[in-house]
C-alpha cells in the first residue's frame, strides 16, 4: 500500500510539473496552433491526475469530450481561419492586460488553495477508494436524476441557441 | 501446457514489460497481416490480377520488402514545414492505435488491462488519432495537406457519433460496459432457451453492426469515406509529405487501427475470444482464445476490406449527409427500441 502510494506522489509530481509547463506555454506561446498543441499536454494531464485519483469515468470522459472534441474542434477552427505556420507577433496582450491577467491568476491560485486546503485537512489520502462507474451511473440516474435532467435541457438549450446564432436565414 | 500459462503470476514490473513487448510485437504483425492478405492478395482477386509474386513464396514477403525499403529512404521535411509539429504528428498516430490495443480481450486473462469501463475507453482514445491528422495536415504547409486534415477532421467528428451510439445497442444487452463482460454475456446466454451457439449479438444488434462497421470504415478513412485521402483531388490529402519511414507509420497505425478495429467489433457482435461449445472457464482459452479472435478478426477485416475494394468514392455532401441523417438516426432509434425490449422481455 505504501509503495503504491509513493509511486502515486511521484507520478502526481511529474505529471504536475508537465501540464504547468504547458499551461505557461499556451499562454506564452506566439504560434496559435503550439498554444493549442500545449493545451492537449495539459488536458491530457488532466485525465492522468484524475487516473491517479482513482475515478476513471471522470478521466475517461475528460479524454472523450476535451481531447477527442474540444481540441479537435479549436484546431479545426484554427486551421479554417489563421493557418499560417511560424509565430504571430500580434498574438500578444498590452503590458497592462498582462497585468490585470497576472493579478486575476494569483487571486485564483490563492483562492483555490485555500478551499482546496480547508476542504480536505484531515482527509487521508490512503484510504481512496476505487469509484466504480456504475456506482457513478447509479448516483447519477437516482441520487442526481433531477440536476442531471435540467443539464440536459440546459444543453439542449444551449445547442438550439447555437444553432439559431449561427444561421442567419 | 494450458495449464502451465494459467499459473503464470510474474511480479507486476515483469508483466508491464510484458505486455508492452507483446503488444509492440503485435501491432505491425497485425498491420503486416491485413495488409499482406488484403490489400495486396484478396484485392488483386478481386480486381483479376495477379497482385505481387515475386517476394517470397506467392509474394507473401512484398510488404516486408516494401517495409525495408521505407526505412531506407531519406527523412525528408518540406521547406517551411513546421518541424517539431511535423514529425511527431505520425506518432501521436501511432499512440493511439497502440492505447486501442490496452483494452481489446484475447482470453479471459490475456489483455493489458482489463477495464471495466472498456468498451468508453475504446471510443475515448479512438478519437485521439484526429489530432495527429490535424497536426500533420497543418505542419505540412501544403494546400492539399490543410485540405485533407480539415476533411479528415469534420468526417471523423461526423463518425464518431453514430461509432458510440451504435455500441450503446450492445452495452444495453449485454448490462456492462467491459469487453470481456460482454463477451461472457453473449457465451453465456442463450435464445429462448436454446444455447447451441450462445447469443452473439449480431442477431439483435444487426443494426448496430452495420453503423458500426460503416463508422469504422470512415474513421479508417478508406474508401468509400476516403475524402480526406483522395488521391485523385488532393494527393493523399495530409500524408502526402510525408516519406519514408513517417509515411510507414501512418500506415501501420492504419492497418492496425483496421485490425483492432475489427477486433473490437468481434468482441461486441461475434462474441470475441470465445466459442459457444467450450465454457469459457474453461483453461483452453489461453491458447485457443487469440486463435478464435484472429479468425472472427479476419472475418469482419474481410467485410471491411470487401467493401474498401467495391465501392467508389462518397462526395462530401453525402459523406456528411448519410451521418447525420442516417446513421445517427438509426442508432439512436436503435437505442430505444433495444432498451425497451430489454425492459419489457
Amino acid at each position: 500500500m505504501l509503495a503504491l502510494l509513493v509511486a502515486q506522489n511521484i507520478a502526481f509530481y511529474i505529471i504536475a510539473a508537465l501540464m504547468v509547463v504547458g499551461a505557461l506555454r499556451v499562454v506564452t506561446c506566439k504560434n496559435l496552433m503550439h498554444a493549442a498543441l500545449w493545451l492537449v499536454l495539459v488536458l491530457a494531464g488532466a485525465a492522468a491526475q484524475y487516473i491517479l485519483l482513482a475515478s476513471e469515468f471522470v478521466a475517461i470522459t475528460q479524454v472523450l469530450v476535451y481531447l477527442g472534441a474540444i481540441i479537435v474542434l479549436f484546431l479545426f477552427g484554427i486551421m479554417l481561419t489563421r493557418a499560417k505556420t511560424g509565430t504571430d507577433d500580434d498574438l500578444d496582450n498590452k503590458n497592462s492586460a498582462k497585468f490585470i491577467g497576472g493579478g486575476i491568476a494569483v487571486l485564483l491560485l490563492g483562492l483555490m488553495g485555500y478551499s482546496l486546503i480547508d476542504g480536505f485537512k484531515d482527509t487521508e489520502f490512503g484510504n481512496l477508494m476505487v469509484q466504480r462507474t456504475a456506482q457513478v451511473s447509479d448516483s447519477i440516474f437516482s441520487t442526481y436524476l433531477l440536476p442531471f435532467e435540467v443539464l440536459s435541457i440546459l444543453l439542449l438549450a444551449a445547442l438550439i441557441g447555437a444553432i439559431v446564432l449561427a444561421r442567419r436565414d | 501446457m494450458t495449464l502451465l500459462l494459467a499459473s503464470f503470476a510474474p511480479p507486476y514490473w515483469l508483466s508491464t514489460l510484458i505486455k508492452v513487448l507483446v503488444i509492440s510485437a503485435v501491432v505491425p504483425t497485425t498491420a503486416l497481416i491485413l495488409g499482406m492478405v488484403f490489400l495486396f492478395k484478396i484485392m488483386s482477386w478481386m480486381q483479376s490480377r495477379l497482385g505481387p509474386q515475386e517476394a517470397g513464396p506467392r509474394g507473401t514477403l512484398q510488404l516486408l520488402a516494401d517495409g525495408v525499403k521505407f526505412l531506407q529512404k531519406e527523412d525528408i521535411a518540406p521547406d517551411g514545414a513546421d518541424l517539431w509539429v511535423f514529425k511527431v504528428a505520425p506518432l501521436v498516430v501511432l499512440m493511439s492505435t497502440l492505447v486501442l490495443y490496452v483494452a481489446l480481450p484475447a482470453s479471459m486473462h490475456l489483455v493489458v488491462a482489463d477495464l471495466d469501463v472498456g468498451v468508453f475507453f475504446v471510443l475515448a482514445v479512438a478519437s485521439l488519432s484526429v489530432i495527429g491528422v490535424l497536426m500533420a495536415g497543418w505542419s505540412s504547409a501544403s494546400k492539399y495537406s490543410l485540405m485533407g486534415a480539415l476533411r479528415a477532421a469534420g468526417q471523423l467528428i461526423a463518425y464518431e457519433l453514430p461509432m458510440v451510439l451504435a455500441v450503446i445497442g450492445v452495452v444495453i444487452q449485454a448490462g456492462t460496459m467491459s469487453l470481456n463482460g460482454i463477451v461472457l454475456a453473449q457465451n453465456n446466454g442463450s435464445i429462448f432457451g436454446w444455447s447451441g451457439i450462445g447469443f452473439p449479438y449480431i442477431l439483435t444488434q444487426f443494426l448496430g453492426f452495420f453503423i458500426f462497421i460503416a463508422a469504422v470504415q470512415a474513421e479508417l478513412t478508406q474508401p468509400p469515406f476516403d475524402m480526406p485521402v483522395a488521391e485523385s483531388e488532393i494527393v493523399s490529402g495530409y500524408q502526402v509529405e510525408y516519406t519514408g519511414f513517417r509515411f510507414l507509420i501512418f500506415f501501420l497505425a492504419e492497418f492496425a487501427t483496421a485490425f483492432v478495429f475489427a477486433g473490437i467489433a468481434a468482441v461486441l457482435f461475434l462474441g470475441g475470444w470465445a466459442v459457444p461449445w467450450l465454457p469459457t472457464a474453461s483453461d483452453w482459452y489461453y491458447v485457443l482464445g487469440p486463435i478464435v479472435l484472429f479468425a472472427k478478426v479476419m472475418i469482419v477485416s474481410f467485410i471491411i476490406f470487401w467493401v474498401r475494394f467495391t465501392y467508389p468514392r462518397f462526395r462530401e455532401d453525402q459523406l456528411q449527409s448519410l451521418a447525420w441523417k442516417v446513421l445517427i438516426p438509426l442508432a439512436l432509434v436503435n437505442i430505444v427500441v433495444t432498451a425497451v425490449l430489454k425492459v419489457v422481455l
